[in-house]
């Protein structure tokens, strides 16, 4: 280690390191005043917030907690506490709404706007990822915004289906009726099939092959009137849609037909209590029934 | 001050630096390192967690490859809006078998700690098929080739075996059955010995009932895709810890 003797810039006053590179200099600068107090504060704040937020883990005596500073802060503790304040600033016209009959809600204004702008919100994070917005519905996701119910469109009906989904295996009191898959599992032939189809095609008015329907008519008399009627107008108690409308939840053309008669759709809607506390599922069914088709 | 004015010295003796350096650091690793080693638990006791089944851990390792990490992050922060929107905030218990981790921040798409449940298994298959069709606004890319994909899992015990080096707890009967009980989650009434012996592995892994669902995940009985195991694996997530017995109030459980 070697002393270096002090050489000043003759320019600036400054002291430099005393190396030299083909003449040039560096200048030995102090650091910059505002830096070092920066810097300087920061080792204050450091310690003063191990003093005052959760620092050290697992001291002697402290079992598995942390210090938990003067603050006593906890980031788990602080959302538990909000949502619970939320909960609470919502729960009078939570639990009014949870036993709300349709007639009640209708005539309170002030209840059946806290149902609608909650039940919306659920929606959109909840429901329109299959529904769509606004219940407009997709191919295999029904629309919500017509009168046209498979299961039941009643206030009471709608929650039923919010809180035990359909088909759904975990929940015993879920809707809980299938079609069989006739021709995956054999108990149509193909060509039975496809004289179905053109029977069904004639039941919501289209022009069919008349020697098919004929054919077809013995086999829908005893496969399919038990849920979707002799008529065909379907039966909600089971959750069968009416075949004589034009609506088709998964496609109405011939081609869809078969596959539906195939292999069967039976779709399912997960079961939502559990997941969604009560005053969220009843908004959500005073929601869904105001889109459009909700009935009394 | 006068330490502070030898500086000088010590720049110019690389040895003495290097020790020096070596000091500083050290004491920063001490700090940030020693009290793992003296603390008891650094994740929380929870009821129902287990280690991801053979097909789970295919859909796991799909979501890897595809890269569905960045744009969807699977952590439920600790935030009032977020436990409104997905539920309960993420536990680090809820992400102990996972290798590597899915947390994150960068949310192009929503959130998927908890989206297990929350669809049907055909809202997975149309949607990962193409998302538009679901979803009209969605700027997701179609994965539809996952169903056309057959899945290979002959080295799916082999897997197994690698996680457990690194800490997950798969049992012998978990390792040497693997092939079997991967195709006995994607294939409902074929084989009820074989769900039953799945079932019952992983109940007792997970130590309560209802963790294992067996479908024909992608609707195609006859064979197994990686759509199978993407949605298998989906249909999972975030439904594992069973938050009736979860004790949030218990300091220990404080973040």
């Amino acid at each position: 280690m070697t002393e270096h003797k002090k050489d000043i810039d003759e320019v600036s006053g400054v002291e430099t390191t005393g190396h030299s590179w083909d003449g040039i200099k560096e200048l030995n600068n102090p650091l910059p005043r505002w830096w070092l107090y920066v810097f300087y504060a920061s080792i204050v704040w450091a310690i003063g917030y191990m003093i005052f937020m959760p620092a050290i883990p697992s001291l002697p005596g402290m079992g598995v907690n942390n210090t938990p500073g003067l603050r006593g802060h906890s980031d788990r503790a602080q959302v538990a506490q909000e949502v619970a304040e939320l909960r609470s600033g919502r729960s009078e016209a939570a639990s009014q709404l949870v036993t709300a009959s349709l007639s009640e809600i209708e005539n309170d204004l002030t209840l059946q706007q806290f149902a609608l702008a909650m039940g919306e919100s659920a929606f959109g994070d909840n429901c329109a990822t299959c529904h769509g917005a606004g219940g407009r519905g997709a191919k295999g996701y029904p629309m919500l915004a017509d009168d046209i119910w498979l299961w039941d469109g009643t206030l009471e009906g709608i929650e039923t289906t919010l809180r035990h989904g359909i088909r759904h295996t975990d929940d015993p009191d879920t809707r809980r009726n299938s079609m069989p898959a006739y021709g995956r599992d054999g108990m149509l032939t193909p060509k039975e099939i496809d004289d179905l189809v053109q029977y069904v095609l004639n039941l919501s008015g289209r022009e069919a092959d008349q020697a098919a329907i004929d054919r077809a008519a013995p086999i829908f008399a005893t496969q399919c009137v038990t849920c979707h009627g002799a008529d065909g107008k379907g039966n909600r108690q089971l959750g069968a849609p009416n075949l004589t409308d034009h609506e088709w939840l998964f496609g109405g053309e011939p081609r869809d037909i078969q596959q539906t008669i195939y292999s069967a759709r039976n779709a399912h809607m997960p079961a939502w209590q559990g997941r969604l506390d009560d005053p969220t599922i009843k908004a959500l069914a005073v929601y869904v029934h105001s889109l459009g088709g909700g009935e009394k | 001050m006068d330490i502070l004015g030898k500086h000088g010295k010590l720049e110019r003796n690389s040895l003495v630096l290097t020790v020096g350096i070596l000091i500083a650091v050290a004491i920063g690793g001490i700090v940030e390192i020693a009290p793992l080693f003296y603390m008891e638990n650094t994740i929380e006791k929870v009821q129902g967690m287990r280690p991801y089944t053979p097909l789970e851990l295919k859909g796991k390792n799909i979501y890897v490859r595809e890269g569905c990490y960045t744009c969807h992050s699977q952590m439920v922060r600790p935030l009032r809006d977020e436990v409104e929107r997905y539920g309960h905030y993420s536990l680090a218990a809820e992400s102990m078998y996972d290798h590597p981790h899915q947390w994150g921040s960068k949310r192009t798409g929503p959130d998927l700690a908890r989206v297990g449940g929350k669809y049907s298994d055909e809202w997975h298959l149309d949607h990962l098929k193409s998302p538009q069709s679901v979803v009209p606004d969605s700027i997701m890319p179609p994965y539809a080739f996952l169903a056309e994909k057959k899945l290979k899992f002959d080295d799916i015990g082999a897997h197994l075996k690698a996680l457990r080096a690194t800490g997950v707890p798969y049992t012998d009967d978990m390792i040497a059955n693997a092939k079997a009980d991967l195709v006995a989650q994607a294939s409902p009434n074929a084989d009820f010995d074989a769900e039953d012996a799945l079932v019952a592995r992983y109940t007792e892994a997970a130590g309560r009932e209802g963790t294992v669902r067996i479908s024909d995940f992608d609707h195609n009985p006859r064979e197994i895709t990686e759509m199978d195991a993407l949605i298998a694996y989906l249909q999972m997530t975030g439904t594992l810890v069973d938050f009736s017995t979860y004790e949030a109030d218990d300091l220990s459980n404080r973040r």
